[in-house]
């Protein structure tokens, strides 16, 4: 670097900015002076602010008068249009905004109040040391130390030990409280509604299905026979025998015990997702996939519905399918695995 | 003594009404010594320190507008068929949990603001303690004696994502409901324990009768108790210690320079509440949030898709997307590592941060108490380990939304997990390694302004024809503040072999305490502040480069 690039070489080396402390340029100079606000100095000013404050409280005030009115007179399922948001209901609109207005202006003339005219001098105060003086310390701990021993729970061991004992054991009450909080799982979680004979019922229909209605292409969902979305159980059971029914070309199939347990091409998989359980539904008719909507597991229907993507860990199971004498589509028993999320005694 | 002057100014009956409340309430509680030392408080003033009051106000309007939806809603999943003023859904089975959310929605005036207020309130809250903890993270306010505060702000940002979690899964509706058997499946992937945690956590098998009101107790009392006595107590810790401060001129370790508490704070924080409420509220009255009618009731065979949880369980969301589908059977059991990694990864990413004080308090060995500030850059390594750590967070957020990014930017979803699985690994790295060469490169600018100082943009000509740019000389308030930061040295391992040449055994928490201490204050991992010296000799003109 030529010498006279050099700040020193410079006319002003350091412009007119100086350093106070020519021995010591690093140190701490201390607190600036305090710079006075327009509002300090001019009483116009400081009038100016003051009328701003209490504008934004008188605004306060109307708005607060206007949530009021709004309240009694707005019906509520009265809908307006604002541009951009689209069409809302008008009472929720008006409420928030004169609410919001309400409470802003309040917040707002707090806050101008505060920066125009109180004191902005910065001061500084000290702080302390956060832990004890030594003495205090050493007191503490003689104080301590004279406790202890006055309890004598050092040398009656007795005591101590079954004072221990009583207070580990007392909270298993608490805990033995908490059984009653559901049943055992037992073997609750392989079962589902689908036995022998059980026909399957159209989601939508509410009609058993025959072969016929099942087109190739076209996916439908079904429940077995006798559940109702009335019944008492009905959650609990459809989440686990929810079904998906789709038609493939038996060609198609790649997976021989799918077309074993399928009935002239229709196959019948479990419609919960073996990641953590959530319903799947979106298929894609050309490839066969199922993709689950939750968590993007992908299953390939033509190919025992293996998972082909996505964090599921094993295939949908499969229930096995016929068709009865009157010809409806009826299942041959229930899955023969756990239908949903993969859980420890799963096996 | 103080009895007299009462006693005098009752016989005048000339005290002011609201001195003699105080001096009774004094009598009783004492509180002239309270008020002693808080009144006049100093806090010092930076755009920064309100993060943590939107997430203190945001929480106080939780729970105004929680207690007030509490009077309306019904935490029961009785069926009950549906004939409220919404239309669409007429007749249909539904909870009374979804039946009276749509109830507050639709007949109760004014509920559905609130029910809206009350959920941006959430997502706020949430937002507020992440870049609270952040600011908090960054500047290195969790140093001693702030530690125990750190944890304490940590827990509530754990405990809010499940107060969170609880109450948006209180309508019933397909969304949550959804989320709620996520919850259960991931329950059930715990080895051993997780089928019983589930049968007790629902009373059975899912969905059952009962995790509503369960979640109800555990959403409007468990956890935000909890929470309450978590926040007091972190609030008078940020009285007992005094806030922090950035490194000025007139600032030090032994002092808080600002303003007092009554007025300006009092004013000022005071009406940042109404502030916090009042936007909250306009939001409330403008944009929709969770509108339940129009997902429908819970059905454990049904779904919609771009099914997506509140943004702060995203993260956890995005580990159980991108986790590959791992399964090991074994001896009739099943190890369900493709939900069950996710769930430890979720505590350990978070648990990571939480012990971050401790873990660098150990590295510097320090015992002192900090009070002033660090800026980023004059931290490069923890600086950069925070950015890595927000980057696995937020690979987390996108992996979450992968479905959303996927349609929303025409990408293959498959490509978009991809992206996710690898970026999961790369992301932190790349993060981290960036992050620490832009605060070295600070760092150095820093160096040069305080020796040669700013750059003025003035061109000027010499005599002999060359341009050169005027450099300004800083003041001493901005050469104080450039060089107050304390550079720590890199712990040495000491002497190996002692003065008879037999060797010592280096355990093996001291070498690796070495090494970190190596990779945070070593050679090229921090920049030296400028020294007096050097200062000096290059402003004295004897300087020779």
């Amino acid at each position: 670097m030529p010498e006279e690039n050099l700040p020193a070489a410079q006319d002003h080396p350091h412009g007119a900015v100086s350093v106070a402390d020519e021995e010591h340029p690093f140190s701490d100079p201390g607190l600036p002076p305090h710079e006075h606000r327009i509002q300090d100095i001019d009483e116009r000013a400081a009038k100016r602010s003051e009328r701003v404050v209490a504008l934004l409280f008188t605004i306060s005030m109307l708005a607060t008068v206007g949530f009021i009115v709004s309240y009694v007179t707005i019906p509520h399922d009265k809908s307006i249009f604002v541009f951009p948001i689209g069409h809302i209901s008008a009472l929720n609109f008006a409420l928030g905004l004169t609410l919001g207005a309400a409470l802003f202006c309040i917040g707002a003339g707090a806050v101008h109040w505060a920066r125009t005219l109180m004191s902005d001098e910065e001061v500084a105060s000290e702080r302390h040391a956060i832990s004890a003086p030594a003495e205090v310390r050493a007191q503490v701990h003689a104080d301590f130390k004279q406790g202890a021993k006055e309890s004598a729970l050092g040398r009656r061991k007795l005591i101590r030990n079954t004072m221990f004992g009583a207070l580990t054991l007392v909270p298993l009450s608490g805990v033995m409280l908490l059984r009653d909080l559901g049943p055992l799982p037992g073997t609750s979680l392989r079962h589902t509604l689908w036995a022998k004979g059980k026909l399957l019922v159209n989601m939508n229909t509410n009609q058993p299905l025959r072969p016929e209605d099942v087109v190739v292409g076209s996916l439908t969902f079904a429940k077995p026979e006798g559940l109702e979305e009335a019944s008492e159980d009905f959650q609990n059971e459809i989440a686990k025998s929810a079904l998906m029914i789709i038609r493939l070309q038996p060609k198609d199939i790649k997976d021989k015990r799918e077309l074993d347990w399928a009935h002239d091409g229709i196959v019948a998989f479990s419609k919960i997702c073996t990641h953590v359980g959530c319903p799947i539904s979106l298929y894609e008719q050309q490839t066969h996939h199922v993709l689950c909507p939750c968590h993007q597991s992908t299953f390939d229907l033509s190919d025992g519905a293996r998972v082909i993507f996505g964090p599921a860990g094993h295939a949908l199971p499969q229930l096995r399918i016929g068709v009865n004498d009157e010809g409806y589509l009826e299942a041959l028993g229930d899955f023969d695995e756990p239908v949903g999320p993969a859980f420890w005694e799963r096996g | 003594m103080s009895t007299a002057t009462n006693d005098e100014s009752r016989a005048r009956g000339k005290a002011p009404a609201g001195e003699r409340i105080a001096d009774w309430a004094d009598g009783r509680l004492g509180i002239y010594s309270l008020a002693k030392a808080n009144m006049r408080k100093i806090f010092p003033d930076h755009w920064s320190f309100m993060l943590g009051e939107v997430c203190m106000y945001s929480f106080l309007i939780i729970i105004l507008t929680g207690v007030y939806l509490t009077l309306f809603f019904h935490p029961s999943m009785n069926e009950v068929e549906y004939h409220g003023s919404y239309v669409p859904l007429q007749g249909q089975l539904m909870s009374e949990a979804f039946n009276s959310t749509l109830h507050i929605s639709f007949d109760v005036r004014g509920g559905l603001l609130i029910r809206q207020i009350h959920h941006w309130a959430a997502l706020i809250f949430l937002a507020g303690m992440f870049v609270h903890m952040m600011r908090v993270f960054f500047t290195g306010a969790f140093r001693k004696p702030r530690e125990i505060n750190w944890l304490f702000g940590f827990l509530l940002f754990v405990l809010g994502m499940f107060t969170g979690f609880t109450g948006y899964s209180l309508p019933d509706d397909l969304l949550s409901g959804t989320g709620v058997r996520f919850t259960e499946g991931a329950i059930l992937s715990m080895p051993i324990v997780g089928t019983y945690i589930s049968f007790f956590l629902f009373g059975g098998q899912f969905p059952g009768h009962d995790f509503v009101a369960r979640f109800y107790s555990i959403h409007i009392l468990l956890l935000p108790g909890i929470m309450l006595g978590l926040m007091v107590g972190h609030l008078i810790l940020v009285f007992y210690h005094k806030h922090t401060q950035f490194a000025g001129p007139g600032k030090t370790e032994k002092n808080v320079v600002g303003m007092p508490l009554l007025p300006v704070y009092m004013a000022k924080a005071g009406g940042f509440f109404f502030l916090v409420f009042g936007v909250i509220a306009v939001i409330a009255a403008i944009t929709q949030i969770n509108p339940i009618w129009a997902m429908g009731p819970y059905r454990p065979d049904q779904v919609s898709t771009g099914a997506q949880p509140d943004w702060y369980m995203g993260f956890a969301e995005g580990l159980v997307r991108y986790m590959p589908g791992w399964e090991i059977n074994f001896w009739g059991h099943t190890l369900v590592l493709g939900v069950f990694i996710p769930l430890v990864l979720f505590g350990l990413v978070l648990g990571v941060i939480a012990l971050y004080p401790f873990i660098e308090s150990w590295v510097t060995g320090d015992k002192d108490e900090h009070h002033i500030l660090d800026r980023p850059r004059n931290a490069p390594t923890r600086t950069a380990f925070g950015v890595a750590w927000v980057t696995v967070y937020m690979i987390g957020l996108v992996g979450g939304g992968n479905d959303i990014i996927a349609t929303h930017f025409h990408l293959s979803i498959n490509d978009v997990t991809w992206f996710v699985r690898i970026f999961f690994f790369a992301g932190p790295v790349i993060g981290f390694i960036v992050t620490k060469r832009i605060c070295l490169a600070l760092q150095r600018r820093d160096r040069d302004k305080v020796l040669h100082g700013r750059e003025t943009g003035i061109i000027k000509r010499l005599p002999h024809g060359e341009f050169i740019e005027i450099h300004e000389g800083l003041s001493q308030e901005q050469l104080h503040t450039l060089t107050a930061h304390h550079q720590y040295e890199p712990a040495e391992i000491g002497a190996t072999v002692d003065e008879n040449g037999v060797e010592r055994k280096v355990p093996a928490g001291e070498k690796l305490r070495a090494k970190l201490s190596n990779a945070y204050y070593g050679e090229d991992n921090q920049i030296p502040k400028p020294t007096v010296e050097e200062y000096k000799e290059i402003t004295s003109g004897h300087g020779h480069h």
